[in-house]
Order: structure tokens, then sequence, then C-alpha cells
């Protein structure tokens, strides 16, 4: 039976706003740019610059803590994610998160803080010397650079495809404001904006789940609209299970993911969990400049509290998405990923499940809150970059090999310029991918190949006093290989990937549709009158011979295009775009998009006909390698992810201890406030029981375990 | 950042979220005054969200802005 879609999508902007949603946009670059000019008058040291003093409490580091991590790809992207998964979607913001970050507060914060370091290549320059540390200085900077130029223009292009803004305009002023407050007031603007932006998250987001919610008829009403449109939304994975946190990781066909338990409870829950909220050093280093030890561990748990309600503003409207959008015929509204042809042509994507609830829900000046936070969430995260660049650049690059005696007054101007740098060096990675954007993806999961592994680094050195200096680097640059290696064979195709079947009419060619008698809008066949036609992967014959790649013929008599297609031993779909014709009879312009249904050449018709063969393509996995790595050919990206954070882990780990068994450790009188045993805690005087980390971060493991249950 | 004179974090999450909530709360009661047409509401029109939001919005930044007011001990 032919398949059939609705125009979802098209030119014109996903949201219109009004003149109060531009005022409030407004008002908060003013307050932003105004926030840095008060604060600059503060700054007068390289503590103030790098460290904000060191005087954060624990109320404000952890919610810069969360909020550097709460950008709007974030909400954005997690939204797409229930979207695509369900609630597996939430193990992010749970397993995914949370005992990672109470194990950096009560095991691994007192090592950072009571070491005085600046940041986390900083430590491994004490525990371990320079090659380490310049290893994870050097990658750590480039690296964070790139990803902040990455993330402003993917921001950049979503901000286009949302609101129509010019992407030119939405990368310099955003990161010119972001420019103007971090070089004036470094750290402590940085963490300023990071705590507003939290409660412009949250106040422009909540509404959409509260309102999505009373509009699905309450949770259940929810769970029982995914389960009857979950078929039709994902069809290849229709009788997974989207409503279950672990109910559905018994093994790896019953969820979306692909994915079972071992993978979500060592890869994510463990590897990259862990990496990232122990060892990124954007992370981290919002917490180490918190005034006192306790402060810095409390700080982090009230991070883990606020993490873990994410999932309300996150998760939930990711679920509504298979929910409450519909068509105007009342079926369900279909999105599809970013690399499916018919994305942002006839089908929104995976992404656009939040602005697309918002178009649905908030009116003038609610709009204009929510898209505020989606841009203050955009520029904190660059702001978080940009001063951790600055930092990691001034002291653990700069400082440890070109310069080491300068006066503190120097390390100043060297951060304020390095974090100009760091703003203009993101803005030529995000000009650079509007010419390689096929490198978009690779750069989002770069920092994932350095992460890991430095995890690994650090944690052996923190309760290892033997680990060696030779055996860190050996680990960590290993591990950064194999990483890098297993992400090159997962999207390695030696047998050749071929691209599914499709063909696009190019603008201005004129067609007649025809649909089933009775059968609604649904479309049957296709008949191009007029124009060119673009095929990928169709073999077009046109008197008897087949057209070869690069064939540009014109059609001669009439021929039909099949609605499947032979390809390397199985039948493909093929489908049609249409993004801009012309209806034959009535004139009308007219967009549609259809898969499996017959198309009909007539003569006069134009074909320019493509053959694509790749042997490696970033957007793609290959499933015959993905189950050496992730124990099944049926994971997808994110299963792989996992396992390979998982592997990478292995990996570091193994090589650390092992040549560390070989080679000479350094002696225990350098070791002494860097590793376990060799530590005294510092003693803070008697505090309430209320006060205690311990405490707290018991409730919050307790409260973990009650969620996990509710939601099995 | 918590410098005697500086003004705290609070004070300006206050200010903007008291300016937000109250044009947001003006948008909604200018939209009950003068009604949109039926085909621009947003679903759920008729909960009048963006009233009560703004509202709510308001006390909460106007909590912050006189628990956290930097000018009391200078005046």
């Amino acid at each position: 039976m032919p398949s059939w879609f609705m125009f979802a999508a098209g030119n014109a902007p996903l949201i219109s706003m009004g003149s109060l949603d531009i005022v409030i946009i407004a008002i908060y670059f003013v307050v932003v740019l105004g926030i840095g000019i008060y604060l600059k008058k503060y700054v007068s040291t390289g503590e103030d610059f790098f460290m904000a003093g060191r005087k954060m409490t624990a109320w404000i580091a952890g919610l810069s803590f969360i909020s550097a991590n709460l950008s709007s790809l974030e909400t954005m992207g997690w939204s797409a994610m229930a979207y695509q998964y369900g609630m597996l979607g939430a193990h992010a913001y749970l397993i995914g998160a949370i005992p990672a970050i109470l194990f950096l507060a009560i095991v691994m914060m007192p090592f950072y803080y009571i070491c005085k370091t600046h940041s986390v290549p900083g430590y491994l320059k004490l525990r371990y010397g320079t090659s380490s540390s310049a290893l994870a200085g050097i990658s750590f900077a480039i690296l964070t650079v790139l990803v902040s130029g990455a993330s402003m223009f993917a921001v950049a292009k979503i901000l286009h495809l949302l609101l129509g803004w010019n992407m030119n305009v939405s990368i310099w002023v955003a990161s010119l404001t972001v420019a103007v407050y971090v070089t004036l007031g470094g750290l402590i603007s940085a963490v300023f904006n990071e705590v507003l932006q939290y409660f412009l998250i949250w106040f422009g987001s909540l509404l959409i789940p509260i309102l999505g919610l009373i509009d699905a008829g309450g949770w259940n009403g929810m769970l029982e609209r995914i389960r009857h449109n979950v078929p039709v939304i994902h069809p290849s994975v229709g009788n997974a299970n989207f409503t279950s946190l672990w109910r559905n990781l018994g093994s790896f066909d019953t969820n979306p993911m692909g994915i079972d338990w071992f993978g979500m409870v060592f890869g994510l829950g463990l590897a990259v969990s862990f990496g990232y909220w122990c060892t990124d050093f954007l992370q981290v280093q919002r917490v180490i400049v918190a005034k006192d030890l306790r402060a810095a561990q409390n700080g982090t748990i009230i991070g883990a509290v606020l993490k873990m309600l994410v999932p309300i503003i996150v998760t939930i409207p990711g679920l509504l998405g298979l929910a409450v959008l519909l068509n105007t015929d009342g079926s369900p509204l279909v999105l599809v990923p970013e690399n499916d042809p018919r994305a942002n042509i006839t089908h929104h994507t995976f992404n656009d499940v939040l602005p697309l609830l918002m178009g649905k829900y908030l009116g003038p000046g609610l709009l204009g809150l929510g898209v505020t936070a989606m841009i203050a969430g955009f520029m904190s995260g660059m702001a978080g970059n940009v001063s951790a660049f600055a930092t990691v650049w001034t002291y653990d690059v700069y400082r440890t090999l070109f310069n080491r005696n300068a006066s503190d007054s120097h390390y100043l101007k060297m951060g304020r310029w390095c974090s100009l740098l760091g703003v203009l060096m993101s803005i030529g990675t995000a000009y650079a991918l509007f010419y390689f954007s096929n490198i978009l993806e690779f750069l989002q999961v770069l920092i994932f190949f350095f992460i890991v592994p430095l995890f690994g680094v650090v944690i052996v050195g923190m309760l290892w006093k033997k680990a060696t200096p030779t055996g860190a680097f050996v680990g960590f640059l290993t591990a950064i290989l194999v990483s890098m290696s297993m992400w090159d064979y997962v999207h390695t195709f030696p047998e050749g990937y071929r691209p599914k079947p499709r063909a696009v009419l190019a603008p201005g060619a004129v067609v007649r549709v025809e649909k089933t008698p009775g059968g609604g809008e649904a479309i049957s066949r296709v008949i191009v009158e007029k124009g060119t036609v673009q095929t990928t992967n169709i073999p077009i014959h046109d008197d008897g011979k087949p057209a070869g790649t690069g064939a540009r013929v014109t059609v001669e008599r009439e021929t039909t295009l099949p609605p499947r297609v032979e390809q390397q031993g199985t039948s493909a779909v093929f489908g049609l775009l249409a993004p801009d014709v012309v209806l034959a009879g009535s004139n009308q312009p007219d967009k549609f998009g259809v898969e499996g249904v017959p198309v009909v050449l007539l003569p006069g018709v134009k074909v320019e006909a493509v053959e694509v063969e790749q042997t490696f393509n970033p957007a793609e996995f290959n499933p015959a390698h993905t189950k050496y790595i992730a124990r099944s050919e049926k994971a997808k990206p994110m299963a792989v992810n996992m396992y390979s954070a998982f592997w990478t882990l292995v990996v570091c780990v193994s090589v650390l201890i092992g040549v560390s068994l070989f080679t000479e450790p350094k002696p225990e009188s350098e070791l002494h406030n860097l590793v376990m045993g060799l530590t005294p805690l510092p003693d803070d005087g008697p505090v309430p029981w209320y006060k205690h980390p311990h405490v707290w971060a018991t409730v919050v493991g307790v409260v973990l375990v009650a969620i996990n249950v509710i939601f099995w | 950042m918590h410098d005697e004179h500086q003004i705290p974090i609070w004070f300006f999450i206050g200010g903007l979220l008291l300016l937000y909530g109250v044009l947001i709360t003006g948008a909604g009661l200018f939209a009950l005054a003068v009604p949109p047409p039926e085909e621009s509401r947003v679903a759920l029109y008729y909960l009048h969200s963006d009233i009560w939001w703004g509202a709510f919005m308001a006390i909460v930044g106007l909590f912050y802005c006189t628990r956290y007011y930097p000018f009391r001990d200078a005046r």
C-alpha cells in the first residue's frame, strides 16, 4: 500500500513573532550587555577573571553548573531525542547524569578543590606532569572553540529556519554581545548570565508541558495517544515501547534506541556521564570556584537536583510531540531526522518538536520569552566555552609552555585577548561550516573522543598512587585514537553505501496528481507533464537503454518510475519530492512529497540522473559494523555512541594500568593533595546535619531510585 | 562576586522577570479586551495563559527585587 504524507514544512518561518516578542528579545540583549559593563569594575586580577574570585555560594555554583549544560541545543536536541526514542531520552537526566554528579561532589571535588587547580588540565599537570596536561590543554582549547563554533552555526541555522532570521546577523549579533560581556567580566559575567538564563529557560519553557498535558487529557491521556500514534510516526519501530525507562531494555528490539540495559548503564551511566560531568572542564570550572569545599560540594549536589527537574521541560515536550502534534485532518504529524531527504522540504524535523509546540501554545509575549530563552541558552553556552578556552589556554598552555613567570596583570590581559580570540575563532568555525556542513556531525561527537579518555586518566590518577605519567600519556592518547577509529569504523561501508532512491522535481515542473478514490488526500500516482526531474539511484530507461551516472536525457516516450527499486539485494521504496510545482489544469502552485507510488514521465520531461555510492558517510551507520561495537545491528546512533564511549573507557583504563605497572610512578611526596590516601580533608568546623553534603547526596540518590521505579 | 557593594545577581533576575511579567500580563489583558481573530489564536487560547503566567512571573520578580534590593543600606 503506498504511503503518503502531507505537507508540513515550507520556506516560510516556522514561528512568526510580533512587536512585543521583539521588544522582549531586545530587553534581554540590553540587560546582558549592561551586566557585562557593570561587572568590569569588579575584575582586577587573574583570580577574578578566570576563577570569579573563588567567592561563589553553593546556589550560584549549582545553578551555573547546570545552566552551562542547559543550552538551547540541549533543550531542543533532547526534546527531539524524546520524540525519537520516547521516555528513554530521560535517562540523560537520570542515570546518565545524577550518579556522576554525586560522584563528582563527594569523591572528586575534594581533590580538585584542595589542590587549588585552575582547571582539569591543571590537575593533570600537578598529578602527572606536563605531557598529559599539555595534550589535554591543547586538545581541550581547540575542541572548545570548534564545538562553540559548531553550536553557533547550528543555532544560527535554527533561528533562520524558525524565525527567518539572516544567519550572518544571528552569528555576529550574538557573538559580539558575548565577546563584550565575557571580555569585560570574565567568568563572573559568564556565571551571572548563566544563572539569568536558567530562570529564563524555565519561565519560557514550563508552560509548554503544562498546556500540552491539559491538551492531551493528562499524563495517562498523553501515554494513550502516544501508543496510538507511534505506529504511524515511527513505523520501523512501531511495536517498540516508548513510555518506559527500563521495562523495554531487556533486549535490543523492544525499545526504539536499539540498546540493552548493559549499554545504558555502562555506556551512558558510566562512560559518557562520568566523562562529561566529572572531567569536562566547562562544567567543573563552575563548581571548583565556590567559596569553600563544602559550598563546592553542596553546589554540585544542588546541580544534581536541578538536573533531575529538566526532563519536565525537555522530555515531556518531546513525548507531547508524539501525542498532540496533528495534521489538519487529525492524523499525527510526522517529523523526520535531519538527514532524511524530506527534512525541511516537505517535513519538519525531530529538532522542530519544541518550536512547533511553542508556536502551538504560546501567544504574543510568551513566544518572545520562549525565543529569548533559546537565544540566552545559546549565548551563555558560548560564553561558557569562551571563558573555559581563555582559562585553559592562559594557564595550561601559555603559562605552562611559553611564559611561566609573567605578572598577574599580564595573564589577565592575556585572558581578555583570549576571550576575544575565542569568539573570533568560533565565528571562523561557524563560517567554515557553511561550506563543510557535513563535518558538523563529526564536531558534535568530537568532544566525546576526548572527555571519556580524560575521565579515565583523571579518575585512575585520583584513586591509584602508582599510576605513572607515562601510563597516563599513553593511555590517554591510545584511547583517543581508539575512540576515533571506532567512529570511523561504524561509518565505513566496504560494500558501498547507496542512499535511498529518490527524485526531486525542479521548481516550476508541471504535474498532475491522481488520488485514490475514497482515500481522502492519499496520492496514488503522479504524472509529470513538463519540467526537470533530478533522480538519485533510480535506473532511468529511455529507448530501452539505462542512463548512467550524470546522465541528462529527455524522455522521448512515456516512462514510468516504479514505486520500488531493487538495490543491493533489497527492494527500496522510492520517494518523490515536489517542493515547488504547478498543478496541470488549474496552474495553481503546490508542494508535496510522496513515497511508494508510480511516477509517470511524459515525453519532453528532462531527467538528470545520478548514481551515488559511498564507502564512508558520517551521517549513516553500517549495521554490519555497529554489531561489533554496540552488540546489535539494530543499534541506533545514540546506542552506538554509548557503547563506543564504554569501550574507550575500558581501553584507557586498561592501557594506563598496564603501562603503569612497568614504568616509574611519581614519589609520594609529590602526590600530596592529589591522590586518595594522601589527601587530608580540611576541617570546616562543626556543621548542622542539613548542610552536610553526604546527607543531601543520599537524599538525591534515593529520589533518583524512586523516579526510576515509578517510571520503570 | 559577592562583594559587599556589588548588586546581587538575584536583583537582576528579579528585575527582568518583573518587567517581562508586566509586559506579558499586559498583552494578555489586551487580548482579553480586544480578542484576536479566531484563525490567529493559539491552542487553548480560552485559558488565557499569558495573563496568569505573566502575573506569576511578575510576583516572583517582585519577590526577588524586594528581597535582594541592593540600595536599602545606602538609603
